[in-house]
């Protein structure tokens, strides 16, 4: 039910938002560049998170999703890390300082939205991957053919594979709410404020100046916002305590950038790829012109009879 | 709270301490997360462990659990060593100036005055007030009491009165003044003896007195902090002391009443603020009246006992609005019998009940162990669960004819017939009759919750009561109906209180929460006027509030203090207005607020002793000089034309009008300052007084199940126990989004020890204490460190609360189906009765 449900989200909001670029398909997008929209961003400020989860149950409820079987694992953390059906996680790490203070970092983990989509870049399939002009990156589960391609494009570890439906999921940053000028669920679901929604622009300008505060006034020299520009930047952008070293924060990656494979397979390769297929086609079209068409002899081994 | 939620956020300061509001009050904590994001201010986390508030805080120190008093009265020590307390707001508005009873002496060994070792009580005779004349200078002492010749069983000593007029001295040099015995009473508690009985070090403690004194540095009176806290100071066997020190602390500082500031009680339910206020323990009726003892035969002989006389200085003012009691008695006692409650028969007085003996929760519990108590209604409560000592309640259930639970899950207490380890042998032998009911959850009721505010809102039943549920207020006038029904056909011993009591609901079996409410707001039974105003309130009208009650039967009032919260304009509790005019988030129209409607407690105290705000940013109340009236974006908690001249204190509860830094008399059982005391287990004896390691008035239970253990018995870690923010008491274990984001008990270890003991994380481990054990997986963190106390290297560990032997995972055979409070020992505050749930001693082992 949850899933047939989240199909049915992403015809709707195919037909809400204009699209910018589409997995796997030639020419441009349709209705590119006809409605302008602005960037949408999603702004986790860490160092107010209290690690409620109330991100993760409004997430699963929002999209549908029920009861996971979870396992005590050390740690105040659901599960090592999201799944098909559960898109949202807070990460823990009890982080020692170098001065030997000790910090619990919690951050939210998901689907960050890229502005250079790796998922996007690796996917095959035609329409399997949409980026809205807001920013969103969603999947079109209808369209999806279920390779994992998307898993390797990648940077954050965020597409996760549905063994029943043998469809690939993640966070939609609830592309359904925002299309009809709701905010996203964890967002409306979180206590502290921690997390913010609006306009990219709005959100760097928050985050930045957030970020100066915890400088100024709180002793954290190197808070800083995270939105790295390996990958054009990001629609979840996140204030962080330490931004020199992200990968305290549950491993969130330093300089992420989209796989090189994935850059040569649909870059270069691609081209070579089109090149030979453009060679093949001349070939035989010269040899058409120059031996004419294949001539079908009949055979006589049964009598004549084809 | 002093203060409110939304008032958290006008701060500068936190002490968030016995207490972690990130992760058991997420919505609320938003406001400390508001005062950090918009004013920079600074918060303090002191905590055993390393939890998610101190994740926020600037500053955490790791505290040995039951040594708050200790941290606390060091800071107040600092405050007065390093002149950061508030001068004119002590003199002022506190009893720092008044003089104290020669006789009285501090506990540099451990027993302030008047202790009787046979019987563990004090006589608090000396814990007095000088009388004193105009000017201050200490006269010949009142009258003693009157010697009480014949005592009814069970009834307390009577102890002499507070003076009239006190001796006093603003220069405060006086050696006996309530300051200079302060500020000898923690002159003990130096940087280095906090260090050493807290387990902080020196330089961390300094840091933390530093920054939360900082407010006051070079007498500025602007800045504001708060102290913040929860069941982590409650459940000592010296908590009310505990808190006791944070509201010197915040006195001295000059915290009270100002916005940002005040002493903040984090309520763990929904509406336990309301089940306090509505008399939900044994020593107060409604309203925090206090109960009768069998002293008290007649109306006069109880209002004259409990109703205070003014105690101040001579030429200060003093409101002492308790001088009101007898109005609120009269209205309750109106309100709970209606006409058959007259002048002539004392207003039914003596239907109530006279308490001449704790009934508290432990002694219920002890009293059903030792067979006295024969059975039990338990709603809205998980008794088997809560402890402490889970096994004793379950063998007192054994011993019980009946217990009667409304519930909406099959739970614990209902089902101890079949606790873990019971035989099937066994459960034959267990004569109990468990009756079960099908309650309502708090999304199928109507009615009224009052937060940690003090705020009443109204809320709506969102969905039906599935099936054959019904809602608790029915079952219990269901109840009522049933055995008044008994009264009125069979006679009995004394019928009167069941069958005159007033039920006067449109729908007796169900009777709607609405008119509940109504009633406890209250009504005039006789046409009234104001003589001052005219104003008129007819008879069977909805008082406008308590200022209107009447000690003649003019009135009938539930609750003094809801007074006002349904009136002729409606009710006040469903009033969802979101205008804040002020901007100090006072919202004066959402919901209400008792008393009267006022957000901040004692707010005259945000004013100078002119009547003009120490912060004019944060502009709360104000005397209006054109007007000769108090003005505020709030409403003054004050008499509305006292002049300033007139000198009237702004704790206009207490008979002295000020804050109380020394507790006269009868205001506590345990000592008129705090001063501290070790948990009844722990490793080490009081370093301030060997001799006398452990609060003395506290008294051991005596049954075979109440086992203590000393330093000696080989129980070497201390044990604390609290609540994740994933779940909810016992309730959420039945809930599979709660379950999934913690499926599974587990407890706390510090790294250093799963070494000692040789155990990773995700281990099976056992932690037993004297009285029992409790396995679960090892959580090994970083989180609490090993400590240092008193040249002693300690353990802390902490085990999550949630679970027990029904639920998802218990159910389904995935966990241990044990309850911690099988550990925790059945010992309590001689105050407030609350169990010592916090620090004492276990051992761990590798299962």
């Amino acid at each position: 039910m949850a899933r047939s449900w989240q199909l049915k989200a992403g015809f709707m909001s195919e037909a809400t938002l204009a699209i910018k670029k589409i997995s796997g398909h030639p020419g441009p997008a349709p209705g590119a560049n006809v409605e302008r929209d602005y960037q949408v961003a999603k702004l986790i400020d860490t160092t107010t998170c209290i690690g409620c989860k109330a991100c993760e149950v409004a997430c699963l409820e929002w999209n549908g999703y029920t009861f996971t079987e979870t396992f005590f694992d050390n740690s105040y953390q659901t599960m090592p890390a999201t799944t098909w059906n559960y898109w949202n996680l807070i990460k823990f790490n009890e982080h020692e300082r170098e001065d030997g203070t000790l910090q619990l970092l919690m951050r939210k983990d998901q689907c960050m939205h890229c502005a250079d989509p790796g998922c996007l870049a690796a996917c095959p399939a035609d329409g399997a991957i949409v980026q809205y002009t807001n920013g969103i990156v969603d999947f079109q589960q209808q369209n999806c053919i279920g390779c994992g391609y998307c898993v390797s494009g990648c940077p954050f570890d965020i597409p996760k594979f549905d063994p029943t439906t043998k469809k690939m999921f993640k966070c939609t940053l609830c592309v359904d709410r925002v299309s009809v000028g709701l905010e996203p669920a964890c967002i409306k679901s979180c206590p502290t404020g921690c997390l913010h929604f609006g306009s990219k622009e709005d959100m760097s300008y928050l985050a930045e100046s957030r970020a100066k505060q915890l400088r100024e006034n709180f002793g954290f020299e190197k808070a800083g916002v995270y939105d790295p520009s390996g990958v054009g930047g990001t629609g979840v952008i996140y204030v962080l305590h330490d931004v020199t070293n992200p990968e305290a924060y549950g491993g969130l990656p330093k300089d992420p950038h989209i796989p090189w494979v994935v850059r040569f397979w649909k870059g270069p390769a691609k081209w070579i790829g089109n090149l030979a297929m453009l060679f093949g086609v001349i070939g035989v079209t010269i040899h058409y012109f120059r031996y004419g068409p294949k001539e079908i002899h009949p055979r006589h081994d049964n009598g004549g009879k084809l | 709270m002093t203060n409110g939620w939304i008032d958290i956020r006008n701060t500068d300061m936190m002490l968030i301490m016995g207490g972690n509001p990130a992760e058991n009050h997420p919505c609320g904590f938003k406001w400390a997360i508001e005062a950090k994001r918009n004013r920079n201010a600074k918060l303090i986390s002191v905590d055993p462990r390393f939890t998610r508030t101190s994740a926020t805080a600037d500053l955490f120190c790791q505290i040995r659990a039951g040594s708050d008093i200790a941290f606390l009265g060091g800071i107040i020590n600092y405050a007065i060593q390093n002149n950061r307390i508030a001068h004119d707001y002590l003199v002022n508005y506190t009893n720092a100036a008044f003089i104290v009873k020669e006789g009285f002496k501090l506990p540099e060994d451990g027993l302030y005055s008047g202790f009787d070792p046979q019987t563990q009580t004090y006589d608090r005779s000396t814990w007095n007030y000088e009388e004193g004349n105009d000017s201050g200078a200490v006269v010949a002492g009142h009258a003693a009491p009157p010697p009480a010749t014949s005592l009814p069983p069970g009834a307390p000593k009577p102890l002499p009165p507070l003076p009239g007029k006190v001796g006093y001295d603003l220069t405060l040099q006086h050696p006996r003044c309530v300051f200079q015995l302060l500020k000898q009473q923690y002159s003990r508690y130096t940087p280095e003896v906090v260090e050493r009985i807290t387990g902080i070090p020196k330089d961390q403690f300094l840091k933390a007195a530093d920054m939360f004194t900082s407010v006051r540095k070079d007498g500025d009176m602007k800045k504001v902090a708060t102290v913040i806290y929860a069941v982590g100071w409650t459940q000592h066997s010296y908590g009310t002391q505990i808190i006791r020190t944070a509201a010197i602390l915040q006195l001295v500082m000059g915290n009270v009443g100002r916005a940002g500031g005040g002493v903040n009680a984090l309520r763990g339910h929904s509406n336990i603020q309301g089940a306090t206020d509505m008399g939900g323990v044994f020593d107060i009726w409604p309203g925090y009246l206090k109960v009768p003892n069998p002293t008290d035969s007649d109306l006069a002989t109880y209002l004259k006992r409990i109703t205070p006389t003014a105690s101040k200085p001579g030429p200060w003012d003093s409101f002492n609005y308790w001088s009101n009691t007898p109005k609120f008695v009269v209205s309750q006692l109106k309100s709970f019998f209606g006409d058959a409650a007259t002048k002539e028969n004392d207003f039914c007085f003596n239907w109530m009940p006279k308490v001449d003996r704790n009934y508290s929760w432990a002694q219920i519990w002890d009293n059903m162990y030792r067979g006295s108590v024969k059975g039990l209604l338990a709603f809205g409560m998980n008794g088997v669960c809560i402890g402490p000592d889970s096994q004793k309640n379950i063998e007192a259930l054994k011993k019980a004819d009946f217990l009667v639970v409304g519930e909406i899950y099959p739970d614990e207490t209902s089902e101890f017939w079949r606790s873990p380890g019971i035989t099937a042998d066994e459960m034959k032998n267990i004569k109990t009759t468990v009756y079960r009911l099908a309650c309502a959850g708090f999304a199928e009721k109507d009615g009224s919750m009052t937060n940690s505010a003090r705020w009443l809102q109204w809320k709506y039943a969102a969905v039906p009561t599935p099936g054959e549920c019904r809602l608790d207020q029915d079952i219990v006038a269901q109840i009522f109906l049933k055995v008044r029904e008994l009264y009125q056909k069979e006679g009995g011993k004394f019928p009167d209180p069941i069958v005159k009591l007033t039920w006067a609901y449109s729908d007796a079996k169900r009777p709607p929460l609405a008119e509940l409410l109504k009633e406890l707001n209250g009504k005039a039974l006789a046409d009234l006027t104001d003589p001052k105003t005219q104003v008129t309130i007819k008879k069977g009208q909805q008082l406008p509030g308590f200022a209107w009650l009447k000690d003649d039967g003019t009135t009938a009032c539930g609750n003094w203090i809801y007074s006002g919260c349904w009136t002729e304009a409606g009710n006040q509790t469903a009033r969802r207005e979101t205008g804040d005019p002020s901007n100090l988030g006072v919202y004066q129209n959402w919901a209400w607020s008792w008393p009267a409607n006022r957000r901040v407690l004692y707010n005259r105290a945000s004013c100078d002793p002119s009547g003009k705000p120490w912060d004019p940013s944060r502009k709360q109340v104000w005397w209006n000089e054109g007007a000769q009236t108090w003005a505020g974006v709030d409403v003054p908690d004050f008499k509305p034309d006292s002049d300033p001249k007139d000198h009237m204190g702004p704790f206009i509860m207490n008979p002295e009008g000020v804050g109380r830094i020394f507790g006269p008399l009868a205001a506590f059982a345990d000592g008129p300052f705090p001063e501290h005391y070790e948990p009844i287990e722990s490793l080490v004896v009081n370093a301030l007084h060997p001799n006398q390691s452990n609060n003395p008035v506290v008294k051991k239970f005596k049954t075979d199940a109440d086992k203590y253990a000393g330093p000696n018995d080989g129980y070497n870690v201390i044990c604390t126990t609290y609540r994740l923010t994933e779940h909810y008491h016992y309730w959420t274990k039945n809930n599979p989004m709660n379950v999934q984001l913690i499926p599974e008990p587990f407890i706390e270890v510090p790294v250093e020890l799963a070494q000692e003991l040789g155990i990773k994380g995700n281990d099976k481990i056992k932690v037993t204490s004297i009285r029992s054990y409790y396995i679960a997986k090892a959580f090994v963190t970083k989180r609490i460190k090993p400590m240092m106390v008193d040249g002693k290297k300690v353990y802390q560990i902490g085990i999550p609360i949630h679970q027990g032997y029904r639920g998802i995972q218990e159910d389904a055979g995935r966990d241990a189906r044990t309850i911690l409070n099988r550990l925790t020992p059945t010992i309590v505050d001689p105050n407030a009765y609350t169990p010592e749930f916090k620090g004492f001693l276990v051992k761990v082992e590798k299962v």
